[in-house]
């Protein structure tokens, strides 16, 4: 659909935010603890914080939480029963305060869920999501959003697109259907389109490097120095990828309780030494530099070859929490 | 399928438990749902995830020929956790299994060829799944010929198998153990299979060769495959690599840009040639 403009006052926010808390959704907004802002469940408007670039940990965590039950089962001498997960009830959430891109990873994170195999489970709480998303006034080192598609002020992925505006009332662009929706039910709060120029607020984030060189540049860098000199500091510990809005590689893991239990869907990294060792020993990526081989080949050039987009939003994220300080920008640019 | 839940696992009941070697075991699995028995199929060459409930799941491939209905069989050696809680299982009891996942061995595009099966160790279940099909639907074969070897007498699987293939006339059977693993009365070859392939010297004229095995016989078969005058694209095999869902997902299974889980697990030599070396 066209996208649709109105403008909202900065009171209405808050008059949003609790008409939505009171019609039963549960919002996850960022909060703070410590210095860091977390995506969390948030249930008075005061406490989500305005002051962060990105938040640390990812909004995949409502359609992708860290472990998912899949199933439970109940054994018994005679036979075993199984309760599919899937017939559970999954919340309506409403995730707010969503940068940009946060809500561009839930493009190819659906993807990876969808395909010739449905993951119904997935599916069952993407399409209990909303996204209200903020555009970014700030940016910092790490951000790279506009080398991978994307932008500060990006609307993909989004239903609603708040950029604040000059006077501290914010424009609001109406995305998908679900946030036209939103905006008829809540018509008090939002005005006639608003006249201001939405560019002229936005951080600007310079364009490290060219995507579609990159790719082409990766076709034929698989057995190169680069893998292991990049990653020589790399301690494994998989951060990268848990805090990354696109990295969806999991594991499967039963939870035993005497005779009952459940099976999990467990988030995983392509990082760890684990992942892909062979029972008798072997292991087909033996070294940490064809582990971030992969992640770099993954992200850069199997996902943009099968669907045309990157693995990546260039949030930052995964050079952020490093604790090696293992930048992704510094391997992408050095190719 | 598309509105159901893809990691349910169907409910199998362990009809049958053979011990092949020591360590290894083969189930015959039934469903415990007459409707799943009757909508589920497969193809020669696809696989599974076998689980114990509370343990977890385990992939092999499907050992069985889809000629044989009514069951499925895999056969396993205990040697991570799922198959020490598998080869623990009894006669009767319950098994999770999810599939049929994964390419086949294309034998509608074998139809008239000779087949020639080269087969090391454990490697043989997922090429007697093929053996069986091309030897219930004879008629379409040329001949074929069995190369199989493992470390000793003892560790050969499907011993009755190997004695019946060896009394049939249109099969030819070579069995081999390598030197030092053979019994006083033992009638095989001794040597490793590479060198014992190169000395049955099998025609490669209008014949495919499928290779399975640890990854040291496959690299030395290869070699003499092309020696005996197999071009690439009559040479088969079947990769494994640690997998989790079985369907492209999970994110670790893939050799570059091929997931074997969906890609493969059949690929021919042509192809295995493009790819790097991830496996």
């Amino acid at each position: 659909m066209q996208t649709e403009n109105y403008l909202i006052r900065k009171p209405s926010l808050e008059k949003l935010f609790n008409d939505l808390i009171g019609g039963g959704k549960t919002i996850y907004a960022p909060k703070a603890k410590g210095d860091l802002a977390l995506f969390s469940d948030v249930k008075t408007y005061s406490d989500i914080t305005e002051d962060y670039i990105v938040t640390a940990n990812s909004a995949k965590l409502v359609v992708f939480p860290r472990t998912e039950k899949l199933f439970s089962y109940h054994k018994s001498k005679e036979k075993t029963e199984i309760t599919d997960a899937a017939g559970s009830t999954f919340p309506d959430v409403v995730l707010w305060g969503t940068r940009p891109c946060d809500a561009a990873a839930f493009i190819p994170l659906t993807d990876t869920f969808n395909g010739d195999y449905k993951d119904i489970i997935f599916n069952n709480r993407r399409e209990r999501v909303f996204l209200i998303s903020f555009s970014c006034s700030r940016s910092d080192e790490y951000c790279f959003c506009t080398s991978v598609n994307s932008g500060p002020g990006n609307t993909s992925g989004s239903d609603i697109l708040f950029t604040k505006l000059s006077g501290g009332d914010y424009l609001a662009e109406v995305i998908t259907p679900k946030g036209q929706l939103l905006v008829s039910e809540n018509s008090d709060l939002f005005e006639t389109k608003s006249e201001e120029d939405k560019e002229q607020q936005l951080a600007v984030v310079a364009t490290r490097f060219n995507q579609v060189e990159i790719q082409a540049k990766l076709q034929n860098l698989f057995e190169n120095p680069v893998w292991d000199d990049k990653s020589r500091a790399c301690l494994g510990c998989g951060s990268c990828a848990y805090v990354c809005p696109v990295c969806s590689c999991f594991d499967i893991q039963d939870e035993a309780h005497g005779n009952k239990g459940t099976r999990l869907r467990c988030w995983d990294s392509c990082g760890f030494g684990l992942f892909t060792l062979h029972t008798s020993g072997h292991n087909p990526r033996e070294t940490q530099g064809a582990r971030w081989r992969q992640r770099i080949l993954h992200k850069f050039l199997y996902v943009p070859n099968k669907s045309k987009i990157a693995g990546c939003v260039g949030c930052g994220r995964c050079s952020r929490s490093c604790p090696a300080d293992i930048n992704i920008l510094d391997t992408l640019t050095s190719l | 399928m598309s509105n159901q839940n893809i990691y349910i696992p169907y409910l199998m009941r362990i009809e049958k438990i053979t011990l092949e070697a020591p360590g290894v075991k083969t189930f015959r699995l039934k469903f415990e749902n007459e409707e799943d028995a009757e909508t589920f199929s497969f193809k020669a060459g696809q696989f599974g995830e076998y689980s114990i409930m509370g343990v977890g799941e385990s992939t092999f491939c499907i050992a069985s020929s889809p000629t044989r209905k009514g069951y499925i069989e895999c056969t396993f050696r205990q040697a991570g956790k799922v198959t020490s809680a598998l080869a623990l299982a009894e006669e009767g009891d319950v098994v999770g299994f999810r599939g049929p996942y994964g390419n086949t061995f294309p034998l509608d595009a074998w139809k008239g060829k000779s087949l020639l099966f080269i087969a090391g160790g454990i490697a043989l279940p997922p090429m007697r799944c093929v053996i069986w099909n091309a030897l219930d639907t004879r008629e379409n074969f040329k001949d074929i010929t069995i190369v199989y070897g493992a470390k000793s007498v003892d560790d050969l699987v499907y011993k009755d198998e190997l004695a019946e293939w060896r009394s049939r006339p249109d099969v030819k059977l070579v069995t081999t153990v390598d030197p030092g693993g053979e019994t006083p009365d033992w009638k095989g070859e001794i040597g490793f299979v590479p060198m014992v392939l190169e000395k049955t010297a099998p025609s490669s004229e209008n014949t495919i060769a499928i290779v399975c095995g640890p990854p040291i016989m496959i690299k030395f078969t290869f070699p003499v495959l092309e020696k005996l005058g197999f071009t690439e694209e009559n040479i088969y095999t079947t990769l494994e690599n640690r997998m989790k869902c079985g369907f492209g997902k999970c994110g670790r299974c893939n050799v570059g840009e091929v997931y074997v889980c969906k890609d493969g697990p059949v690929f021919s030599y042509e192809q295995l040639k493009l790819l790097p070396a991830e496996y």
